[in-house]
């Protein structure tokens, strides 16, 4: 394989590579909003059991 | 049940895309001017495919929410939305490591990939708009009437390099271009699976969505007390 299709193929690999590096971003970023909304209700349903009680 | 399903339809994805990518690697012939790196283009057209029919699928949702005024409406628009711009990113970055290789440069201000970005930061800007209203009804009404401005720019994007002499390859999969048919096929297949994999995606969101609204109604319940 000469220079120019080494070259070709590393190009593609790096194409390949962006397109699920790109979408691995967005799932992460859905899990880590995921964490953070259950938190959230997770909090807020205690502290309305405990206005509740009182 | 609903888990199930998607995670069903995540392997039947992740399977035909293994297959795919086998296939044009070991099966497909080299392009005969571009060599290896015209394989990008399974990702590059489908991705952008995908971008599309997802802004599409956001005009739709702005219109129903503006007739109906049913916040689920604006959960689909959102989601979709989101989700468009991350197949908008794939089309943008893949586009660009082929210009590359093929044109010598990363970027031109062309029609096509000038048009492309535009599209892309204007519904950017729609998801920074829904961040800057609290107001969850004004949110989605303003939200509905962004993602239907929005879209003028998406058939503009799409025609620009048959109404325009770009840089940009012209047409090949209509009008007067031409692609082998082993190439078509690849094509279009691998498209299943990445619209395979915006379907999950969508409905990934728009379950935090839903889950968002409980949240927003915990609140109000808390600020009642």
């Amino acid at each position: 394989m000469n220079d120019a299709a080494a070259r070709n193929f590393e190009y593609l690999a790096y194409g390949l590579s962006a397109v699920w590096l790109v979408l691995l971003l967005y799932v992460l970023t859905l899990v880590g909003r995921e964490g953070k909304i259950r938190a959230q209700i997770e909090s807020l349903k205690r502290m309305v059991e405990d206005r509740e009680k009182r | 049940m609903r888990q199930k399903i998607l995670i069903g339809i995540g392997l039947i994805a992740a399977g035909l895309l293994l297959r795919n990518i086998w296939l044009m690697l070991t099966n497909l012939p080299d392009e005969a001017f571009q060599g290896a790196i015209f394989r990008i283009i399974f990702f590059h057209v489908p991705a952008a495919f995908t971008a599309f029919l997802c802004f599409f699928a956001s005009l739709i949702s702005g219109i129903a929410y503006l007739r109906t005024q049913n916040l689920k409406w604006d959960a689909f628009s959102v989601s979709v939305t989101e989700v468009g711009l991350a197949f908008g990113a794939a089309n943008l970055i893949t586009g660009m490591i082929w210009a590359r290789i093929i044109w010598g440069i990363w970027w031109t201000w062309d029609w096509r990939l000038t048009s492309m970005l535009l599209c892309w930061l204007l519904y950017a800007g729609y998801l920074v708009l829904r961040r800057a209203v609290e107001e969850p009804t004004e949110r989605a009404r303003l939200s509905a009437v962004m993602s239907i401005l929005s879209f003028a720019v998406v058939p503009f994007v799409f025609f620009s390099i048959k109404w325009f002499r770009t840089q940009h390859p012209q047409p090949v999969l209509y009008g007067q271009g031409k692609m082998d048919t082993g190439y078509r096929a690849m094509l279009y297949g691998n498209w299943v699976p990445l619209l395979l994999f915006a379907i999950i995606l969508i409905a990934v969101r728009m379950e935090q969505e839903r889950r968002q609204r409980e949240l927003d109604a915990l609140r109000r319940e808390i600020h009642a007390f």
